[in-house]
């Protein structure tokens, strides 16, 4: 009965930007502790889809109901294009910004907030680098440390959009093993890949999109050769639709 | 000698005064123009500076040269423009850097209208350009309010400052109202230039906000010790700008923001962080 109520349910989603549609009448439940590989091509709308999950913009028709008992505050991150990358700022203090439903704008951190953010960075493997300055990390350290940040969020609901691009095998399989760690923790994950075979070999469900839900369900069912054929097919048509 | 030239100018009491409303608008200055730096406004600034323009004429056309007057009108009318150009750029395709362009450029023509309509030219360099060895008292006190009212605020609203401006997504979803920080520093940034009124001008004030925190890039890459050391170098343009034009008979006002703008030069070639001697010192290892 607890499980149940953790429940996402979308009904009949419409995004629409302007008059370019982004995705129309997508519908579906996310069940509790589920790991999800969200899939399709480019201008398919799945960095909407996720969005609108983390409730960073509003759904034009149809809803989304997230049912949980308290909070449900999910830890969204996004492509990395959004950051401010030559900020004056150290890792430590990034990554302690995961801890802001906690300590606020105000209140200071304790020993326990402190080693909490220890064991992120450790987590990450980035426990040598807490006070080094944020421009001078990696591509692949800068998304270990947004990924601490989202440990110290501590959500039930995790939305990760591209989390793996232009980023090294080593790093990735850290982050991968974070995110199964999450997955046996109880946790609901969400994750916008670009790697079919990521995506069939650690990902139990896949939701396919191209502007339209494609499939939705066992990744084995749904990442089949003719499913992804028709997503970049459909990709095609509609895009020469907008041509004409 | 060393006394002389030094401590001797400010037996004088307008000397004295100059001297404290430079300090004043170091302090408050300061930090305001790193988080402008930082949150990527710079231009802006210069975009309020001028913004104030017709408020502060119309001020003046009401109440003549009284101070509270002219920061009354000059505060609200950079703030009008302030918000306008945010709510532009919020709901138009328009940025924001473009939507300010616009106001700000009706608001300094309107300004130098109404203070053309008026009386003589002098009044319109006084505006311009201020007098810091005019200032008295109330002026004093005006600034000192706004420095303290600025400290405090800064202090008190920091670490979200910090956090809006690093990752504005993050915030908005963790905290929500970033609009609410966003206007409140600008309020600051108005204020402070407010504040700067009387001692330098509209125009030149911009340079101590700007100059001292420019110059603090190429000291050290951490926000806290920026501000402070933007501070300094504010204390130090102040004191010296004054001292130079009581013996060389100088202009006040561009003599201080000169001397900010040396300082800030020779960060430029010679800092610590990032300047040109990095890349010259860079470019030779890798020959």
């Amino acid at each position: 009965m607890e499980s149940h109520s953790k429940k996402i349910l979308v009904d009949h989603l419409t995004v629409t930007y302007g008059k370019t549609v982004a995705l129309e009448d997508i519908s579906g439940a996310i069940e509790p502790n589920s790991l999800i590989a969200i899939f399709g091509p480019n201008g398919g709308g799945k960095s909407t889809f996720v969005k609108v999950l983390a409730s960073l913009i509003k759904p034009t028709k149809g809803s989304i109901t997230h049912h949980c008992q308290s909070t449900c505050q999910p830890a969204y991150l996004p492509q990395q294009s959004t950051m401010h990358r030559s900020f004056p700022i150290t890792v430590r203090e990034v990554v302690a910004m995961g801890l802001w439903h906690t300590v606020g704008a105000f209140k200071s951190l304790t020993k326990t907030h402190q080693s909490l953010i220890d064991q992120a960075l450790e987590r990450v493997g980035l426990q040598d680098y807490d006070s080094r300055l944020i421009e001078t990390l990696s591509g692949g350290q800068f998304q270990r440390m947004l990924f601490a940040r989202v440990i110290l969020e501590d959500s039930s609901l995790i939305i990760l959009d591209e989390p793996f691009t232009a980023i090294d095998i080593h790093t990735s399989q850290t982050l991968l093993a974070l995110i199964q760690e999450w997955h046996q923790k109880g946790k609901t994950i969400l994750v916008v890949l670009h790697d079919l075979e990521m995506a069939r070999k650690y990902f139990p469900e896949t939701i396919l999109l191209s502007k339209h839900c494609l499939g939705w369900g066992p990744t084995s069912k749904v990442l089949t050769d003719k499913n992804i054929m028709n997503s970049y097919h459909a990709e095609k048509i509609d895009r020469k639709r907008n041509h004409v | 000698m060393f006394k002389e030239f030094f401590l001797s100018p400010f037996h004088y009491e307008f000397m004295r005064n100059a001297l404290l409303s430079c300090f004043c608008l170091s302090l408050g200055c300061g930090p305001v123009g790193v988080f402008l730096i930082l949150r990527r406004m710079s231009l802006m600034g210069d975009a309020l500076s001028h913004a104030i323009l017709p408020g502060a004429a119309i001020g003046y056309m009401i109440a003549g040269l009284s101070l509270p007057a002219l920061s009354l009108g000059g505060f609200i009318a950079g703030l009008l423009v302030a918000l306008l150009a945010g709510l532009v750029s919020r709901t138009t395709l328009l940025k924001e850097d473009a939507s300010f362009a616009g106001f700000f450029l009706i608001a300094l023509a309107l300004g130098v209208f109404i203070i053309s309509m008026g009386k003589s030219s002098i009044d319109l360099m006084n505006i311009l350009f201020g007098s810091a060895l005019a200032v008295n008292h109330q002026t004093l006190l005006l600034m000192g309010t706004i420095t303290t009212f600025t400290l405090s605020t800064l202090a008190i609203i920091y670490r979200a400052l910090v956090a809006e401006c690093f990752d504005p997504q993050f915030f908005g979803r963790v905290h929500g109202h970033g609009t609410f920080y966003h206007i409140l520093f600008l309020m600051l940034v108005v204020l402070n230039l407010v504040s700067g009124f009387q001692s330098m001008g509209t125009l030149l004030s911009l340079g101590m906000m700007m100059l001292p925190a420019t110059a603090a890039q190429f000291w050290t890459r951490k926000i806290w010790p920026m501000g402070a050391i933007a501070v300094l170098i504010g204390l130090v343009s102040g004191y010296s700008g004054l001292l130079v034009s009581y013996h060389m008979n100088y202009p006040t006002g561009p003599s201080i923001v000169l001397i900010a703008g040396l300082i800030y030069i020779f960060s430029l070639l010679f800092g610590a962080k990032g300047s040109i001697r990095h890349y010259i010192t860079n470019r030779v290892k890798q020959s």
